[in-house]
């Protein structure tokens, strides 16, 4: 993974150098709370409910077993023992003092870390794909692209201060979306080439978004090659810095300047500006690229014996994990079907660690709990975790013959619960335990639906659906895009929560639409469990995914039985 | 205007702070600044004045050195027109407001401006870092502010990712290892 090299190193020393001088500054009241406040959310501390919440980086999600274990005595050193992982693949800590926070930001650069840019209106942490770099489906590792963005992003001088802050995904699996890209400021594909078989370019994608005003991002550019990313990118951003609506900060995000003047006539502005810059020094050396490309080369992975005496091969693993997913142990069956994906590589696997346990808040690990996933990475993988956006934990290179020893280990700690892709699997914002936007409470939702789901045969039945949920219209739950949304809403000081269905982030993007009138706290889970047993009926048969059968049926046999009492529906 | 740094300011001397030969320095400020309805002063009062541009050809006449006044917002093609002023200033309405960055880089890459730079307004230690990289060579902090602390966040990194004005190549392409 990418090491820090003088000049990474210079960088963040200098900020922890510069925030401590500015919080001295604050406190001695020589900035104004207002002046104070980009600063500090440009360094990720966040004013929340009842406390500053300090959010860290974690570049496209990937982390070293030492800055898990730094993550994890930070937690226990500087704040109550427990840290959120976050739907941008960053961690947060809710109760850091405001004194301590320039001490933590050396404790983090120590370990090549930061919160920079992890809030405020620039450009924010650049996500991927949490399969980076194993998955089989990958046409080429996104990572090197994150990291020459994040290189370019970081402390950008002409783009501190946008309009809204603005997020940048990138995938390198042009046909299996993992990071969401069709919902972001700007989303990246890597995609073949269609001009020059066997190379790739990039398919620059703009104006996606959830919050208020959810969009789907268009096309900018079909196929860019790559020594133009950079470039092309700074003429977005550019043109954005320059037009971007400042007058309402609803309506500042990229999406609705894209929107108000049309793909096309965005397109041509960026392009007028791309013109006089391609061929500058930004173009991107090959040298460049080689250098950080290196850094995301394959570890040392062990070459394995197959069953007949030569090299073991994916066929071998996929009949072993064939063998446990319908094994006598039904714990590590029902956790190996869920929770292990195949690795390209053979006598591997990519192991999903659940942070959804029943009855926890989504996303949440102690300090406990990721010194052990740290452990494992070190004992069965390579020493790297990634973090999701959908708020688990992913060891990446885990010997796959080791599995029933990692999972018993994990069993230990409630980091077992076989349910990543499935209905359990919850994304939820802090809602309003902790945050002072929200409406309504998202974490007691999430976990009343995780202890409603007691029937595991039944949550497998299920199969793979999206349950996403926010706290409030800002959508930082994702609720447009979970196959099923949750939108809490405050009706005359009590909390409803309004259902949508039919959303999606990957390949087919979508956002879901309102199904009907809000239900109360108290009816919401029984809403929930109403519309899984609408599709486990109507279903044509177990291959039909719930997001597939919403788009064939529509609303009507779900409204049919959610909305059949009449008092219910006179709501 | 490298006289004015030996001189030593009074206490209630306008200063401001510029980059001289490449270093940060706490200066003299010699312009003054001449509002749209306000009488131009004499050479003798004030031999430089940054006027709006409306006034600019007034100034000029006038035997007086002449800078140029400009809202953050305005769009940089142009703006210079036939003018060549000594100095352009740009208000920064509100800190938070990032568009004097790119007018500022366009004025200097794409317009050819070579005179000084100033940034007025809203202008905050904090911000003035990200200023300097943008061409910004001189700045009149908001009333309060200190100089000191200025000076020192203007040299707040040493190492810089991304190509600007102050150096237009990125680190890959001056790297040294």
């Amino acid at each position: 993974m990418y090491q820090y090299d003088a000049y990474d190193k210079a960088i963040v020393e200098q900020r922890a150098a510069q925030f401590r001088d500015q919080v001295a500054r604050r406190l001695s009241g020589e900035i104004s709370e207002d002046e104070f406040k980009p600063l500090r959310l440009q360094n990720g501390l966040y004013m929340q409910l009842h406390a500053y919440m300090l959010r860290v980086s974690i570049p496209y999600g990937l982390l070293a077993s030492k800055q898990l274990r730094k993550l994890a005595e930070i937690a226990e050193k500087y704040d109550r023992g427990y840290g959120h992982f976050s739907t941008r693949q960053n961690i947060q800590y809710n109760w850091p003092r405001l004194h301590d926070v320039p001490t933590i930001l050396d404790e983090l650069a120590s370990v090549e870390m930061h919160a920079i840019q992890s809030s405020g209106n620039c450009i924010r942490n650049t996500t991927s794909d949490h399969f980076a770099g194993v998955s089989r489906d990958e046409l080429e590792d996104p990572r090197v692209y994150c990291e020459l963005i994040r290189q370019w992003s970081t402390f950008h001088p002409e783009f501190a201060f946008l309009p809204r802050k603005f997020k940048i995904a990138v995938t390198g699996a042009p046909t299996a979306d993992r990071a969401a890209v069709r919902v972001h400021d700007i989303g990246v594909r890597i995609i073949p080439d269609p001009e020059q078989s066997g190379a790739t370019a990039c398919q620059i994608l703009v104006g996606g978004g959830l919050g208020r005003t959810p969009r789907i991002a268009e096309v900018c550019r079909e196929a860019l090659p790559r020594e133009h990313l950079l470039s092309y990118l700074e003429a977005i951003l550019r043109v954005y810095n320059r037009h971007g609506r400042r007058d309402n900060k609803y309506k500042a995000r990229i999406k609705i300047l894209v929107g108000a003047l049309g793909i096309e006539e965005f397109r041509r502005q960026v392009d007028e500006e791309w013109e006089k810059i391609r061929d500058g020094v930004m173009r991107l050396t090959d040298e460049e690229f080689e250098r950080v490309a290196v850094f995301f080369s394959s570890p040392d992975y062990e070459r394995f014996t197959g069953k007949d005496g030569g090299p073991r091969t994916l066929a071998d693993d996929d009949l072993r994990l064939a063998a446990w997913r319908l094994g006598p142990d039904r714990a590590l069956g029902r956790w190996v079907a869920s929770n292990v994906t195949p690795h390209r590589v053979p006598g591997y696997a990519i192991v999903t660690v659940s942070l959804k346990p029943k009855g926890k808040p989504p996303g949440d690990a102690t300090s406990e709990q990721m010194e052990l996933i740290a452990d494992l990475a070190d004992e069965f993988g390579f020493g790297r975790i990634v973090v999701t956006h959908d708020q688990n934990l992913v060891l990446p290179d885990v010997v796959l013959e080791r599995l029933p020893e990692v999972h018993a280990k994990l069993s230990g700690l409630d980091l077992a619960e076989a349910n990543v892709g499935k209905v359990t699997d919850i994304i939820a914002c802090p809602g309003l335990d902790y945050c002072n936007l929200a409406n309504a409470r998202s974490i007691p939702v999430a976990t009343r639906i995780t202890e409603h789901m007691e029937d595991l045969d039944y949550l497998h039945d299920l199969g793979e659906i999206s349950l996403n949920i926010s706290g409030c219209i800002n959508a930082c739950g994702h609720h447009h895009v979970g196959n099923i949304g949750i939108l809490g809403i405050d009706k005359q000081g009590e909390e409803f929560y309004q259902l949508m269905l039919g959303g999606s982030s990957s390949d087919d993007a979508s956002l879901g639409k309102i199904l009907g009138p809000a239900f109360p706290s108290s009816e919401i889970i029984d809403a929930v469990d109403t519309v899984l047993r609408t599709y486990i009926d109507e279903r044509e048969s177990a291959d039909e995914r719930f997001l597939d059968y919403v788009r064939r049926a529509g609303f009507g046999p779900f409204k049919a039985r959610l909305y059949s009492n009449t008092d219910k529906a006179a709501r | 205007m490298s006289d004015s740094i030996l001189r030593l300011p009074s206490a209630d001397a306008p200063c401001v702070l510029a980059i001289l030969d490449g270093r940060p320095a706490i200066v003299l400020d010699e312009w003054r600044s001449v509002a749209d309805d306000e009488a131009l002063p004499s050479p003798d009062e004030a031999p430089a004045v940054i006027v709006g541009p409306r006034r600019y050809a007034e100034a000029r006449a006038a035997g007086l050195r002449v800078g140029l006044r400009v809202p953050g917002d305005a769009e940089p093609e142009g703006l210079l027109g036939d003018a060549h002023p000594e100095l352009v200033a740009i208000e920064v309405p509100k800190f938070t407001d990032g568009r004097h960055y790119s007018l500022a880089r366009l004025l200097r890459e794409r317009e050819g401006f070579t005179g000084e730079l100033r940034a007025f307004g809203d202008v905050l230690p904090d911000q003035l870092f990200y200023m300097r990289r943008c061409g910004y060579t001189s700045f009149e902090l908001k009333a309060g502010k200190s100089l000191a602390t200025g000076l020192r966040t203007l040299q707040a990194f040493t190492v810089t990712y991304q190509g600007a004005v102050d150096e237009p190549r990125p680190l890959y392409r001056r790297r040294a290892f």
